[in-house]
């Protein structure tokens, strides 16, 4: 195959379906299988770009995650279960705390179900680190329709400067030294702040003059009733989707409903908008075979999951098996390691 | 093409305008050059081309200026995208994207051209400008003369038939300025862009030049160049040198200075000595910095001398801030030893490193952190436990016309680099370290700086100048130390390294070779 980027979107529906496969299981098998594909396909197709060395991070935040609720859970948790495994010294709380124990006996079954919550979690923030580092953010912010245009702008922006700022930190910490002034503590931080907010600013001002004489922010003339026909669908779709996910959590009926239109509407809203907006797109990212393929790999193991496996954790514990339709499913998510484009190589020195 | 009628611009609340009465029209097709001394209003007048000045400036514009019939009064920078294309000081601050074919479709993309439009004109651009191999390169790995290249090619993609460009060449070394410059003469020539371009460094620009821009008290007007290099401060060497001959016409470029020359090459010259120095200053044995995989400095020997001054010079990245970030001890070496007398520049911190080290970083700015030059000079007098007023008194033996309650990001680049050293140096140190210290100095300004190197030396320091600039270390350099690819490739006195080598040499000794003259001064004496 050749060397392309794959849509970033793709990516994106990967993951997240993945993703939402975890939080609808408490099946540590499934989920262990989860955080598998997911480390296979990054090892697979990760770019060698800066941006590509997001995984280790979430996987560390990931572990994190788990010992903080197990941890929470030897010491604050209430008594689940009956195979006691040791007891800490409990502290007797004042009253106006009652509910809340410190210590006390600690079960297997309190932290079996600590570390599988634990684990959502962590396999949830793996999937999310898994599409940080195989989809470039800035081709995904490139991806988004016209009407979203200038959010999509902002946030490149934002991710372009973020690093300069840290240059500016760095490079007005050394002159601090050269001057023979303390580069720690909050007296340092403060007298450094200014010339560093300054040269940014100025980054930023000359940022925006350059965006400007390219042309950045020019619009076609729209009438108003086009205006207000787009600020209106936008508002009502936005005012639908929030009734609707009220609703959808109180499981009311009319919830789905409401939020489907409203979603609806708060799209043809973007979609009017981007009408105004002159801009075309320079090779935009093709949606192929291999897109289409990762997305549906990704949802399809979110549905399989979904359909055949339960979030809640059952007593007395039981050794977990393996559903086998959903576990054939988060392997089929494995596929895009080896039937998707692998990513352009980096530019290298001779 | 360009016309000016009577255009007075004035910043909000200041009482004088930036510049008054201008009236000129610039012809389709040719290159207008705007010189004037820092802060005299260059940049405010290209501004006025592609419409920043005043719809993102501010300030008040009194007349008008057409750009290709379109009034920039009615026109926001937006609307005249694509007319007028833009490249401003610092190129890196500008892109948006961050690959080189993108960067070059930015302008297109906003304009809403179709598709296969900006395909085909992407590959012109990449073509003309010789940038075909760097296509899918991230912007930020290009060297400072490609990153300009790019910013150049991303604003003539969209076609526009004015092109602005402010100090193109100012950041960049000799080589990589001949290119930039080689690719703006083909853009003139073969697509017939009008250009204005402001540059302090004239030397290499001024024979480009349809028509020249000067830029005094507000006032300017369109020039012919040979007539605007006479009678005022701003010229490059060879005009300075074709002026203390007598030579008429006055040559702008060193071809037609050389054929005026002939008599004078066969004259008999007697180098003047430069300064030697003592040893034991400062040393860097041996020593190998790396960033990732790359190396930064390879291997590096080099002494410094105490009562010299020692030109570090070589391509963008051949690791002259390294070497300077070495010995000011803001980043150890992954091998070798790096000493200042014998002290470990890592291990020193505040009073025993003022004793020690003055640096002054590219941008000088970084160094202040108050709001006045006064409250710069009160800190420094309380930090070094001196007399309350000497740091400023230092400062007005180097330039007397400072206002003590200005901001210090207000004063013009030599203000500002001047108050850097009067800071920097109110511990009396032993070596000076200053990198790329004359970008965006006009040759007064270089004349000034000089001045105060050279009693700075004089009185014993050993001081050490990263710089493109090949004029400025003709004229104050003692010692010559090329770096490339890590390496030290030449490390000889002034006179032998830039007689050497066609690519550092400055005009003067272009002109008058084979006879090592270096400045203007020396071929006088001949």
């Amino acid at each position: 195959m050749i060397n392309r980027w794959l849509h970033p979107g793709a990516w994106w529906l990967w993951a997240l379906g993945l993703g939402a496969a975890a939080t609808r299981t408490a099946n540590p098998l499934l989920l262990g299988l989860i955080v598998a594909v997911a480390a296979l396909v990054v090892s697979a197709r990760r770019p060698q770009a800066q941006w590509a060395g997001a995984f280790p991070v979430f996987v560390r935040l990931a572990l994190l995650v788990i010992v903080i609720r197990v941890g929470f859970a030897v010491l604050f948790g209430v008594r689940v279960g009956t195979t006691d495994l040791f007891t800490l010294p409990s502290i007797t709380l004042p009253e106006w705390m009652a509910g809340v124990t410190l210590g006390g006996t600690v079960t297997a079954e309190m932290l079996v179900i600590a570390f599988i919550q634990g684990a959502q979690l962590a396999t949830l923030l793996i999937c999310v680190g898994a599409a940080n580092s195989l989809a470039s953010p800035v081709r995904l912010l490139k991806a988004l329709p016209p009407g979203l245009y200038h959010v999509g702008v902002a946030g490149v922006v934002a991710l372009s400067l973020a690093p300069r700022i840290m240059v500016n930190v760095r490079r007005v910490m050394q002159a601090r030294r050269m001057r023979g002034r303390p580069t720690r503590g909050l007296r340092a931080a403060a007298e450094a702040s200014v010339p560093v907010l300054e040269s940014s600013l100025d980054d930023a001002i000359n940022l925006a003059a350059a965006m400007d004489t390219r042309g950045y922010g020019r619009a076609t003339r729209t009438s108003p009733t086009e205006r207000v026909l787009q600020a209106g669908l936008v508002l009502i779709g936005l005012v639908g989707i929030a009734l609707g996910l009220f609703a959808v959590l109180g499981a009311s009926g009319w919830g789905w409903l409401l939020l489907a239109v409203g979603l609806m509407m708060a799209i043809s809203g973007i979609l009017v908008a981007g009408r105004r907006i002159p801009r075309t797109r320079y090779r935009p990212d093709p949606w192929g075979w291999p897109e289409t393929l990762t997305a549906a790999t990704g949802v399809g193991a979110a549905v399989a999951v979904i359909a055949s496996s339960s979030s809640a954790i059952s007593l007395p514990l039981t050794w977990p098996t393996l559903p086998p339709f959903a576990a054939a499913m988060i392997l089929a998510a494995a596929l895009p390691a080896g039937l998707t484009p692998p990513p352009p190589l980096p530019w290298r020195t001779a | 093409m360009i016309r000016f009628s009577n255009v007075t611009f004035r910043h909000a609340e200041a009482t004088r305008p930036v510049v008054a009465g201008v009236d000129l029209t610039i012809p389709e097709g040719d290159l207008a050059l705007v010189i004037g001394r820092t802060g005299s209003g260059k940049s405010t007048v290209l501004n006025m081309i592609n419409g920043l000045v005043p719809h993102f400036t501010g300030g008040t514009l009194q007349g008008q200026v057409l750009v290709n019939g379109l009034d920039t009064r009615t026109h926001a920078p937006r609307d005249l995208a694509g007319v007028v294309g833009t490249v401003g000081q610092n190129p890196r601050a500008g892109f948006t994207t961050d690959t080189v074919e993108e960067e070059l479709a930015y302008t297109m993309e906003s304009l809403g051209f179709a598709p296969d439009t900006m395909r085909r004109r992407v590959e012109e651009t990449l073509d003309l400008l010789g940038l075909a191999a760097l296509r899918n390169r991230p912007l930020d790995t290009l060297s400072g003369g490609e990153q300009q290249r790019v910013a150049i090619g991303a604003a003539v993609t969209a076609g526009p038939a004015v092109l602005v460009l402010d100090e193109p060449t100012s950041a960049l070394d000799p080589t990589a300025a001949e290119e930039v410059l080689a690719a703006i003469a083909r853009l003139v020539h073969d697509l017939a862009i009008t250009v204005v371009m402001a540059e302090h460094r004239l030397e290499r620009v001024v024979e480009f030049a349809d028509h020249v821009i000067r830029i005094e008290d507000g006032h300017c007007a369109l020039e012919d160049p040979a007539a605007a290099m006479v009678g005022h401060g701003l010229q490059p060497p060879v005009v300075r040198l074709g002026q203390a001959m007598g030579w008429d016409p006055v040559p702008l470029s060193v071809r037609s200075a050389r054929r005026q020359a002939a008599d004078l090459r066969t004259a008999a010259f007697s180098a003047p000595p430069r300064r030697v120095g003592h040893d034991g200053v400062a040393s860097v044995v041996n020593t190998t910095v790396t960033y990732g995989h790359t190396g930064a400095l390879r291997g590096v020997d080099v002494q410094l001398r105490s009562g010299q001054i020692t030109a570090l010079m070589g391509r963008n990245g051949a690791g002259k801030s390294t070497l300077i970030n070495v010995l000011a001890g803001t980043r150890a070496p992954d091998r070798g030893r790096v000493r200042v007398h014998q002290d470990d520049p890592t291990t020193l911190r505040g009073q025993a490193l003022l004793r020690r080290i003055a640096y002054v970083p590219q941008d000088p700015t970084d160094l202040f952190y108050t709001d006045s030059v006064r409250g710069e000079c009160e800190a420094t007098d309380h930090d070094t436990g001196q007399e309350p007023g000497s740091a400023l008194a230092r400062l007005q033996e180097l330039v007397d016309t400072v206002d003590p309650d200005t901001h210090p990001r207000d004063l013009s680049a030599g203000q500002q680099l001047a108050l850097a050293l009067a800071i920097q140096l109110a511990s009396a140190p032993d070596i000076v370290l200053l990198d790329e210290p004359t970008r965006g100095l006009d040759y007064p300004g270089k004349v000034a700086f000089g001045r105060w190197l050279n009693s700075l030396a004089d009185a014993g320091c050993s001081i050490l100048v990263a710089t493109h600039d090949v004029e400025l270390v003709a004229v104050i350099g003692d010692r010559v130390i090329v770096l490339a690819d890590g390496e030290v490739v030449t490390d000889a006195d002034v006179r032998t390294a830039l007689t050497s080598s066609p690519a550092f040499a400055p005009q003067v000794q272009k002109v008058l070779a084979p006879l090592p003259v270096l400045t203007v001064e020396e071929a006088c004496s001949l």
